[in-house]
């Protein structure tokens, strides 16, 4: 192996990707070559650092220099003086906007500060296409671990480290595998859930372009642990990066003999197969996910029997979320007990959040469970920009509730989030400031429930019609309090009727909007207004005035 | 061979041509006999088509041993199924609430505007097809639209007719 005395880490996540990195990473590569570094730096290509704001980001080691939104002309300086110099690159550095000085390096950055890196321990460190340098910071060893661990072990581990699932139900995932173990049967599978639909969501992406391979060593631990032989990852057709590093992983794999017969010379055998989506929200809920892999029409199933029962093609199966199973390498190698030692104490480890909307430093981060918003919001989302108010964040994507700033300092995790009315879901964090009329935003919401209803259920399929047509009322000032009525009494049978979560959360977001904002709701009934301007059939102003 | 005269009835004002006949009839080749590999199937064959009409239907329905109105179940439920031609620029506008927030609708109405379309058709010249999607997960750059592979981000109602007159210019060549 040769030493280099820098690498040059270029980001290659989609947002990064969108912002020209492949250009700027070959422009580093022609200007190293053409200064005759060639055999003293090198330059990879990286999952996510999660600055997507910043992007193209690049990370210089071995100091860990931190360069934002550098273009290709930039490219000449950051080698000349950087690299040949020594000297770093100034007009380059990350800015942070509660400090004057420029940040040198990547440690000392606040976005970075208040994170845990556990899922994302390889994003933006190593070549998500090569499986060596995976391995070179300990991948696989976790699944050589399992395989010498009897299965109920590997699931007494997982059970007491006390994980649950990461899609947003937060189920544990370890009475999860044991359900998937007991059941009867000769044929069992594993899933892993990359059908990443819930709006303002985009970690399961992010993990998946950063470290494919920390997926595919967990669900062939997840394997070893139930009985199973065989997994697919259900993955969105939009998410083109993803199912092609992930075919490239699991052709390395196979090569190196961790995937296929006889891993490690145990007599296991696991091997997995990537099946592309077609396109429909409702499919991330699992049973609806099985109907789509077996070619149906994207449909939930009835429950009981779950999954672990009565799953894929009518066998026993689990099925994860792609971040529960990025969870499972350092759980195996690292103990139940220092995954404790993470996060509250009824959900221990950490959440990756996707940070979005009127927000400084929108990105990927993660932090440990039980961190306030607040902290997020201000501390490493750098606060509201242009001046503005903040207004309310929507946690849990749409299907999450809307929280005011007095809900600030509520910790997020499952449990608390729940207790707040709100949803931790998948980890979306969409913030917005005073500029936005609350009802128009609800209607936003409604109208893609509207349109994802599988339209199976008459709950739901009429529901989410009557939802919408009540909250567009209101914001084309034909509204009334009888309306505001109808709404709670028609969510009130919503949560509790449908056959699955899509209808069932589909008011949780419309409702929260109505509890905590409902002067606004007043303003547009009772006195045509609209304090935004938003919507354009009312007067703007504020409704006392 | 049942596939050669499956389509006699729709033969006429066809989608397909000998070469796209014969890559469908590998496509369907390919899956036959494997379990739950319809929306598989589907996926290459509007790849070979460019869009899933009825006698593409017919054709996988009968080649698969599925019903027709299974395929076309399948088919009208999902998203990235169309049964009707796309533009040779495919524009997708994200309706993801990040980029709602972030002023997806004025550029949606720029886009109608500029096109003298609505979304979910396409220009009479079949040049540009408008569809409003849902969300594309790359909510940190709202609002976001594509074309066909590209991906343009931060956009503004005002940079819209720049970003069309270069795909025009493209078009001609």
């Amino acid at each position: 192996m040769r030493f280099y005395r820098a690498h040059v880490l270029v980001c290659a996540g989609t947002n990064c990707s969108l912002k020209g990195n492949r250009a700027v990473r070959e422009a580093l590569i022609r200007e190293i070559e053409g200064k005759g570094l060639g055999e003293e730096v090198k330059v990879i290509e990286t999952g996510c650092f999660g600055l997507c704001e910043q992007g193209p980001t690049i990370v210089i080691y071995p100091e860990g220099v931190l360069y934002c939104r550098a273009t290709v002309e930039d490219v000449p300086e950051l080698v000349d003086s950087h690299l040949l110099k020594g000297r770093r690159v100034e007009r380059l550095l990350y800015r942070e906007p509660t400090r004057p000085v420029a940040v040198q390096t990547v440690p000392e950055l606040d976005y970075f500060k208040k994170q845990v890196r556990v899922v994302l321990r390889n994003c933006g460190i190593i070549d998500p296409d090569s499986i060596e340098e995976y391995i070179g910071q300990g991948g696989y060893t976790a699944l050589a671990k399992a395989l010498a661990m009897k299965p109920e072990e590997v699931i007494a581990q997982v059970k007491a480290s006390g994980l649950r699932g990461r899609g947003g139900a937060g189920f544990p995932t370890g009475l999860k595998w044991e359900f998937g173990r007991k059941a009867p049967g000769g044929v069992k599978y594993v899933v892993c859930n990359a059908d990443e639909g819930e709006p303002g969501t985009f970690k399961d992406r992010l993990i998946l372009e950063g470290d494919p391979h920390a997926v595919l060593e967990a669900m062939a631990i997840a394997g070893w642990a139930i009985g199973a032989n065989y997994g697919y990852i259900y993955i969105r057709g939009e998410y083109q990066l993803s199912i092609q590093r992930l075919e490239r992983a699991i052709e390395q794999a196979r090569r190196l003999g961790l995937l296929g017969q006889n891993i490690f010379n145990s007599g296991f055998n696991f091997d997995v197969e990537v099946r592309i989506g077609a396109g429909a929200y409702v499919c991330g809920e699992e049973t609806a996910l099985f109907e789509s892999l077996e070619g149906k029409r994207g449909e939930p199933r009835i429950k009981p029997p779950y999954p672990t029962d009565v799953g894929l093609f009518g066998k026993p199966t689990v099925i994860n979320n792609v971040e529960t199973l990025a969870n499972i390498p350092p759980i195996i190698t690292r103990g139940a007990e220092w995954f404790r030692t993470l996060g509250t104490e009824k959900c221990p480890g950490t959440k990756v959040f996707t940070l979005t909307g009127d927000i400084v430093n929108e990105g990927l981060i993660e932090v440990p469970m039980g961190i306030t918003l607040r902290e997020v919001v201000y501390e490493i989302g750098g606060g509201i920009p242009n001046g503005h108010k903040f207004k309310m964040a929507q946690t849990g994507g749409t299907s999450g509730g809307c929280l005011p700033e007095a809900l600030l300092d509520v910790p997020m995790d499952y449990d608390q989030l729940a207790a707040a009315g709100s949803a931790l879901g998948s980890g979306a964090l969409l913030i917005m400031d005073d500029t936005h009329c609350i009802v128009d935003v609800a209607r936003c919401f409604a109208r893609f429930f509207l349109h994802e209803s599988c339209g199976q259920c008459i709950p739901c399929r009429e529901g989410t019609l009557q939802l919408y047509h009540l909250v567009d009322g209101i914001t084309r000032g034909t509204g009334t309090r009888q309306d505001l009525e109808l709404i709670e009494r028609l969510s009130r049978t919503m949560y509790v009727a449908p056959l699955c979560p899509l209808g069932q959360t589909a008011p949780l977001p419309i409702m929260t909007t109505l509890k905590y904002f409902k002067d606004e709701y007043l303003a547009h009934v009772d006195s045509r207004v609209c304090p935004t301007g938003t919507c354009r059939a009312l007067a703007t102003g504020h409704a006392a005035d | 061979m049942s596939q050669a005269t499956c389509c006699k009835g729709s033969a006429h004002g066809t989608a397909l041509d000998e070469a796209k006949l014969a890559a469908l009839d590998a496509v369907i080749a390919k899956y036959r006999g494997s379990p739950g590999a319809l929306i598989s199937a589907l996926h290459e064959a509007q790849e070979v088509v460019g869009y899933l009409p009825q006698e593409v239907q017919v054709r996988v329905a009968e080649g698969l041993g599925v019903p027709l109105s299974e395929v076309y179940g399948v088919v009208s439920f999902y998203a990235l199924f169309s049964m009707k031609p796309k533009g040779r620029f495919k524009i997708s506008l994200c309706k993801g609430t990040a980029c709602y927030v972030r002023g997806a609708p004025h550029v949606l109405e720029r886009l109608e505007k500029e096109l003298g379309i609505t979304a979910g058709d396409t220009t009479d010249d079949g040049m540009f097809s408008l569809d409003v999607v849902r969300c594309l997960g790359a909510c940190g750059l709202g609002p976001v639209i594509t074309i066909n592979e590209d991906v343009h981000a931060r956009l503004k109602p005002d940079r819209v007719p720049g970003v069309l007159e270069a795909y025009r210019r493209a078009d001609r060549g």
